[in-house]
């Protein structure tokens, strides 16, 4: 088994309300970055987890988005791999 | 007639809908959530509160709670559920209630009185209000802007699923007066078959005239009726 080391990046539906997004874009705006054109808000989770193989991993991590980590009315999401973690005692 | 008043860790308010349902003669009854026997009662409500912090998602986590499988079972066999605010939240989580209760459009916590009129009152908790009533009540969150795709929506209006939709105090629709940026102002929804009803407003906090406002009391009484003529 290997230590996988996932990023789950969940991110609102496109079109859906981002008042947060909205609120940054007009920050940037007075911050003088008038070349922002959209900006969104998401949020990242990071996720350590064992499997044989970091498609494994990423299967496993795709089921707990569909039944906790996002919703499936207002979010996406999409998986990351960081970096699979060498065996204990394994040359790295 | 008991009902059941199921608390989650961070449920507040647990103690107003307890004596909001014993003010109309009602049963009412905590029912911690995992040791929720829901074989016994004859309703349930969901309170309002911040369950697990709102941490994921409003009501994400609750949605996980053990008694939500059996609150599942007690609305597929036709029992009466009601979800208040954060209750209505956990109720769209657990996929009991189509869409989903999103980051209020103002982006601010509001905690102010809002005016919602009544759509519907062919509900077990709206049957003591007059359709086109407008009721002022509380409302006390930061992610109430109700969501649903088109389709949804449509399908909501269409099947007479909008319980409560905020408007004006006349009651007549204006958007300024939509507190949060919900879809077509919607404030309370139910599910088709009609048992399980979700409403961000808090009607237990408008239930006696010291409160401010009395119009939440036939939210309770509507239930408390039901269930007294199913026992007859």
């Amino acid at each position: 088994m290997t230590q996988h080391h996932l990023e789950i990046r969940i991110i609102p539906r496109p079109g859906l309300l981002d008042p947060e997004g909205k609120a940054i874009h007009h920050a940037l705006d007075s911050l003088g970055y008038e070349s922002v054109r959209n900006v969104r808000v998401g949020k990242a989770i990071y996720v350590d987890l064992e499997a044989p193989t970091s498609e494994e991993a990423i299967a496993e991590a795709e089921a707990m988005c569909r039944g906790l980590l996002a919703n499936p009315v207002t979010e996406d999401f999409e998986i990351g791999v960081a970096s699979p973690e060498a065996e204990p005692g394994e040359a790295s | 007639m008991r009902t059941a008043v199921v608390t989650f860790p961070g449920s507040n308010c647990d103690y107003d809908v307890y004596q909001a349902i014993k003010g109309v003669g009602g049963d009412p009854e905590f029912t911690w959530h995992r040791d929720a026997m829901l074989d016994t009662v004859d309703a349930v409500v969901l309170p309002g509160g911040f369950s697990y912090g709102d941490y994921l998602r409003a009501g994400a986590i609750a949605r996980m709670s053990p008694v939500m499988e059996q609150v599942v079972t007690f609305a597929a066999a036709g029992g009466p559920v009601l979800g208040i605010c954060n209750g209505f939240q956990i109720l769209c989580e657990a996929g009991l209630l189509p869409g989903a209760l999103t980051r209020n459009d103002t982006l601010k916590f509001e905690s102010k009185d809002v005016w919602i009129r009544v759509e519907s009152a062919d509900t077990m908790f709206s049957s003591d209000y007059v359709e086109g009533q407008a009721l002022r009540m509380p409302i006390a969150h930061a992610e109430g802007n109700y969501y649903a795709d088109q389709e949804t929506l449509d399908s909501l209006e269409s099947g007479g699923q909008v319980v409560f939709r905020y408007c004006d105090p006349n009651g007549n629709d204006d958007e300024g007066w939509n507190p949060n940026g919900s879809a077509r102002s919607i404030a309370g929804i139910r599910n088709e078959a009609g048992n399980v009803l979700g409403m961000m407003p808090h009607p237990e906090r408008a239930v006696e005239d010291v409160l401010g406002s009395v119009d939440g009391l036939g939210v309770f009484t509507s239930l408390v009726r039901q269930l007294s003529t199913a026992a007859a």
